[in-house]
């Protein structure tokens, strides 16, 4: 919201610094995110008087002798066509700061600091200035518009500073409005607060005018839709003359950003900023059948809006029509045919409340926006829309450009716009806040508010403005009290009349961080990769249609293409991080994420997805392989202290013989692999790449699983190791397996050597084995051991046919 | 006779001469005392050639020579490896000014070390830990947290869709609504987790991560608001650091709230990181609209409470000195690399 001090001050006396206001805004909820001085980049520029003014021979520049009061008199040469003998001009003095401009003289290019120069052998120790050169235009200042130089007033006292009479001293107050106070979205509004917190009076705006006897009969405004516009207002106003605004109105609509159009369309906008109010003109001749009728469009309904586009509507969309035809897209844009002319004389004003959210619905579904559209947004009350006519009234009159006739029709829906009743308990706002305020504080907040507080013992009674629609109870009483009263008053308590309560996390939460620090510890880093991610990265993971990792979430507005899914695995976005590791030169390393996948049940979503909360864990690099992934699955088994076993499988992005399925009492929870050599290539992939995926939902059963001791064998164990000669295809987890099946005994075996060559055949490995039994009941015999490996031995020739190595 | 000993004990002085390591020297000790073999040895075997009356003296000459060579050759030999150990150092030296061998370990994501960090200093006043769910309804994320469909607070964040029902939570206090439908006060709990909205640039990520707080008990006001986080601020940004409330809005707290703390790198100064003001914004707050105890069914005549939502990469950003919020989710190894609590 921007605000314009010299406008503020027109409806409350502000005797504090920008400054000072600046920080009493921000002390009752109003911060400013930009203030800044309207000439901030003018400086040293004063009120120069040209006594002579000569011209030089064979140029169009002019040596003049400038008298500039107490600065003294100077030197300047000057190349603008008006410049004469007498005329008094802003001149910049030498160190002066002014607008550097191109050399059309229009285009700002910058702030330039003036220095002594010499023109064709001519010194000169200054400029004389153009309005652009001040950052002045025409609508801020008549006159400063003119490619040449500003003529300033024959009164303007010689060697003043040009500031404040060009308004350069003005401040500019961008401020932001949160969302429960739209009716601060404009400069009464701001101007009430301001009011409030310097106690001060507020001065409201004129809204008195004389209406004549002028009618017409017939007229009449109906609303189809009351729910969208609870509140729609006409006057008929004739004998309008559309000319140019006066330069008060003009200056301010340029402050704010907005360009002067004419008197009438100018009045629409003035009151949009200081009331807050959107209001709309329409040229009552071309409006058909003496009627404005208020309705939904129809479906595929078009209307021209007055920037000559053409919009197709629907029934979501809300019409201005008259008896015959729409006329304006209601809250958003007038429509061509009915904008104010050069030639109009007889306007409609429209002053109305819409819906804010269908208003910012039309805005958005035909993408057109104006100010107006952007104020509906944020929510306009009825008081503004019934002060707003009023307004435009009076100011058609002070403008003498038209005559405002008895016409007027207000329909609406029975909101009133006097001042409502709310009765609160002091006890039960000061209990909000912790604190007894005193009652004669919160009277005096609340008088300064234009509550009209009175007080009953307990009872707080007050007349609540209409335009405070969130003024609803004890609690937003408290907030008022307290914003003006402030919260420096707020003493610091710990939870006095609170119970103790047991905190911290829960054993998931502790599981999952034992987990991690686990995988730092083995050198992995936790990364964390946004949840959405793209349809290409399922191609990415070779993913058939079928696949259920393609029956993802879609978000219906997402920002782009690339972030439209719900992950349905964490794979792909760990692919992408080890790609972008290695497009920096990062050739090595571990990472991992804990986060959730996405399961619908259905699509679309008709009841909460299954959020899976999901370990996925790189490596990468030369050193890495795929026993170093098959032990850091080892230490995910170890940290939750389960055990895991790996069977072959096979999955579209991993290498064909180097995946493994994990599985924890037999229960399938996951993969690991090697990335597959073709997606490895598209990703310029520079190193191998394995990858993991452990589904912890299903883990999370055996959270909190102790480590247990286990006594120690109390007679003492044997080992044997035992080096066999098998088949190449049989594997080391099928021997092991076998061993046990064995030999109830065995309780540990561990591989140490594979031996493949000519000695022991073709299709043949030799593979050596430290196996470890353990007394149970009583101690080994002498033979026994001897007798379970021959026991072994058998079982595994029989199932293997597999030999001792001789 | 003692010629003869003499003779080897002078070949043993010669010899030593030119022996340079303790390999040698063993060799060469072997080569005179080895007992079946050595020169000495052969010396004692040739007793039984020696007559009766010359025996005693043969063999205390022969003993002496013995005695005399062990010590000898063994003084020689811890000479030789004092020498050899030495040498041994000495090929080993190295500059010790190379670069150290990384041990390689990894470390928590700066978002987990936040919220860790943050989980502490609750977890010691009596908070519990709740994680909702990502995805929510309509209801738990604005209706049920007083922002009705046409209320003006939908627009201050632009929410991902996922179906007319369904979206992705645009803040945590989605989760208070579950808890406080579960549970009757005293409620103390905190809530971390991932929220989404529709903005991207260096200092918005669609996804970040908040840390919701909430308290509902008998009792609790405004000002046990402030207590409780000028007790935080003191715990994670140093004793000394002060909170400021400034007045702000958020549908589901009334009166909300903006926190600041006093900067914590100036100490209130005014310096780059605190934009001169001396103050940091942290955090936003308030105490519960009486409507949303009334949505989870708690009778706000009897029960009040406060909320409070602390934005982790902000935090995070603000004790590592990251500028650009991007880098928080890149994964580069070398930005992680750096940022740890070791």
């Amino acid at each position: 919201m921007i605000a314009p001090l010299s406008w503020l001050k027109d409806y409350v006396d502000i005797d504090i610094t920008p400054q000072e206001l600046e920080e009493k805004l921000f002390s009752c909820g109003f911060e400013v995110e930009e203030l800044y001085e309207v000439g901030k980049d003018i400086s040293k520029v004063v009120v120069g008087h040209v006594l002579t003014c000569e011209p030089i021979p064979d140029t169009h520049l002019h040596v003049c002798q400038v008298d500039c009061g107490e600065h003294g008199q100077f030197q300047i040469c000057c190349g603008a066509d008006n410049v004469h003998a007498g005329g008094k001009f802003p001149t910049a003095l030498v160190g002066a700061t002014v607008y550097a401009t191109a050399k059309d003289h229009k285009t700002v290019e910058g702030v330039m600091t003036i220095g002594k120069g010499k023109l064709r052998g001519y010194e000169s120790f200054g400029m004389l200035c153009s309005g652009v050169e001040l950052g002045v235009s025409e609508d801020m200042y008549p006159g400063a518009g003119y490619n040449g130089l500003l003529v300033l007033p024959d009164d303007a006292p010689i060697g003043a500073d040009v500031k404040p009479i060009l308004g350069l001293d003005d401040w500019i107050f961008d401020i932001a409005i949160t969302a429960n106070r739209p009716d601060c979205q404009s400069i009464v509004g701001i101007a009430r607060e301001i009011a409030a917190v310097l106690e001060k009076p507020f001065k409201a705006p004129a809204l008195d005018y004389t209406t004549d006897d002028v009618t017409i009969d017939n007229f009449k405004v109906t609303v189809d839709c009351p729910q969208l516009c609870p509140r729609y207002s006409a006057h008929y106003v004739h004998d309008v003359k559309i000319a140019e605004s006066p330069a008060w109105m003009k200056r301010r609509l340029t402050l704010v950003g907005i360009g002067a159009i004419s008197n009438v369309v100018d009045i629409t906008n003035y009151i949009l900023k200081e009331l807050g109010q959107p209001m709309h003109a329409f040229d009552y001749t071309t409006l058909e059948g003496d009627a404005i009728n208020v309705r939904r469009a129809t479906e595929g309904e078009k209307i021209v809006t007055l920037d000559e586009t053409e919009l197709t509507l629907t029934t979501e969309n809300m019409l201005i029509c008259d008896g015959v035809k729409p006329v304006a897209l209601a809250g958003v844009m007038g429509g061509l045919n009915s904008e104010i002319r050069d030639t109009t004389t007889t306007v409609l004003f429209e002053s109305a409340k819409f819906a804010r959210d269908n208003i910012r619905r039309t805005s958005r579904a035909v993408g057109k926006s104006s100010d107006s559209s952007a104020r509906y947004a944020k929510g306009v009350d009825e008081y503004a829309t019934v002060m707003a006519l009023k307004r435009a009234l009076h100011l058609i009159e002070e403008l003498g450009c038209g005559k405002v006739s008895k016409l007027h029709v207000d329909v609406n829906t029975g909101n009133s716009v006097e001042p409502r009743e709310l009765t609160v308990s002091i006890a039960k706002v000061n209990s909000v806040l912790g604190i007894t305020v005193p009652n004669e504080d919160i009277i005096r907040i609340m008088t300064n508010l234009c509550f009209e507080p009175k007080v009953d013992g307990d009872t707080l009674t007050l007349q609540i403005p209409a335009y405070r629609e969130d003024m609803e109870g004890y609690q937003d009483v408290a907030e008022e009290v307290i914003r003006m009263y402030g919260y420096d008053h707020i003493t610091p308590t710990f939870m006095p009349t609170a119970q103790v309560t047991v905190g911290g996390e829960n054993v998931v939460q502790k599981t999952e961080l034992r987990l991690k620090k686990a995988l730092c510890g083995v050198g992995a880093h936790e990364c964390i990769h946004y949840s959405f991610f793209s349809p290409s990265d399922l191609d990415l993971l070779r993913l058939p249609e079928d696949a259920t990792e393609r029956h993802a979430i879609r978000i219906m507005n997402p920002i782009s293409e690339e972030l439209s899914l719900m992950r349905t695995t964490l794979a792909a976005s760990m692919i992408n991080a080890v790609v972008r590791n290695q497009k920096k030169g990062n050739l090595e390393g571990r990472l991992f994420e804990v986060a959730k996948k996405f399961i619908p049940k259905e699509l679309p979503l008709v009841e909460y997805p299954d959020e899976r909360q999901t370990l996925c864990v790189a490596t990468f690099g030369t050193k890495e392989d795929f026993f170093t992934m098959k032990g850091i699955a080892e230490k995910v088994a170890e940290v939750l202290h389960v055990e895991f076993t790996y069977a072959n499988t096979t999955n579209t992005f991993l290498h064909p013989f180097q995946t493994a399925s994990i599985s924890c009492n037999g229960e399938e929870i996951g993969y690991f692999g090697k990335l597959a050599y073709d997606i490895a290539e598209e990703c310029d992939l520079r190193t191998p790449m394995y990858i993991m995926e452990i589904d912890l939902e299903v883990l999370s059963k055996y959270y909190g699983k102790k480590a247990m001791f286990t006594p120690l064998p109390k007679f003492p164990e044997e080992q044997r190791d035992l080096a066999i000669v098998v088949d190449k295809n049989i594997t080391c987890g099928e021997i092991e397996e076998t061993m046990k099946e064995a030999c109830k005994y065995i309780t540990n075996i561990k591989l140490f050597d594979i031996y493949e060559g000519a000695q022991i055949g073709v299709d043949k490995k030799s593979m050596a084995f430290t196996v470890l039994f353990t007394p149970k009941e009583e101690a080994f015999g002498a033979e026994s051991v001897d007798g379970f490996v021959k026991k072994i031995l058998k079982q595994m020739n029989k199932k293997f046919g597999a030999e001792l190595r001789s | 006779m003692n010629a003869n000993l003499e003779q080897i004990k002078q070949e043993i002085i010669a010899g030593a001469e030119n022996l340079t390591s303790s390999k040698e020297v063993y060799e060469f000790k072997k080569k005179f005392l080895d007992g079946k073999t050595g020169k000495i040895g052969l010396l004692m075997k040739e007793m039984k050639n020696i007559p009766n009356d010359q025996k005693a003296e043969y063999g205390k000459g022969v003993n002496e020579l013995k005695v005399w060579a062990l010590e000898f050759l063994s003084g020689l030999d811890e000479k030789m490896k004092a020498k050899e150990l030495q040498a041994r150092y000495e090929s080993e030296k190295i500059d010790i000014s190379l670069p150290a061998t990384k041990i390689a370990e990894g470390n928590l994501h700066p978002i987990t070390l936040v919220r860790n960090e943050i989980i502490d200093i609750f977890s010691g006043m009596g908070f519990e830990i709740f994680e909702g769910p990502e995805i929510e309804t309509d209801y738990y994320n604005f209706t049920a947290l007083n922002t009705p469909q046409d209320h003006p607070a939908r627009d201050m964040q632009d929410t991902f869709y996922l179906s007319p029902e369904f979206l992705l939570r645009t803040q945590t206090s989605a989760g208070q609504v579950h808890v406080m439908e579960k549970k009757q006060p005293p409620i103390k709990i905190l809530s971390p987790g991932k929220v989404f909205r529709s903005d991207d640039d260096a200092t918005h990520s669609p996804m970040f991560t908040q840390m919701e707080g909430l308290v509902v008990d008998k009792g609790i006001t405004l000002c046990d608001l402030q207590g409780m986080l000028d007790e935080f601020v003191k715990q994670i940004y140093g004793e000394g650091t002060k909170t400021r409330l400034r007045p702000s809005y958020f549908p589901f707290t009334e009166p909300s709230v903006e926190v600041d703390c006093s900067c914590f790198e100036c100490g209130g100064k005014g310096c780059k990181l605190c934009k001169g003001t001396g103050w940091i914004e942290i955090l936003g707050a308030g105490v519960v609209n009486k409507k949303v105890l009334e949505n989870c069914g708690i009778d706000s005549d009897v029960y009040s409470g406060f909320a409070f939502g602390i934005g982790i990469e902000r935090t995070a950003m603000l004790k590592y000195g990251i500028n650009n919020i991007k880098l928080l989710f890149e994964s580069d190894i070398k930005v992680l690399n750096q940022l740890n609590d070791k």
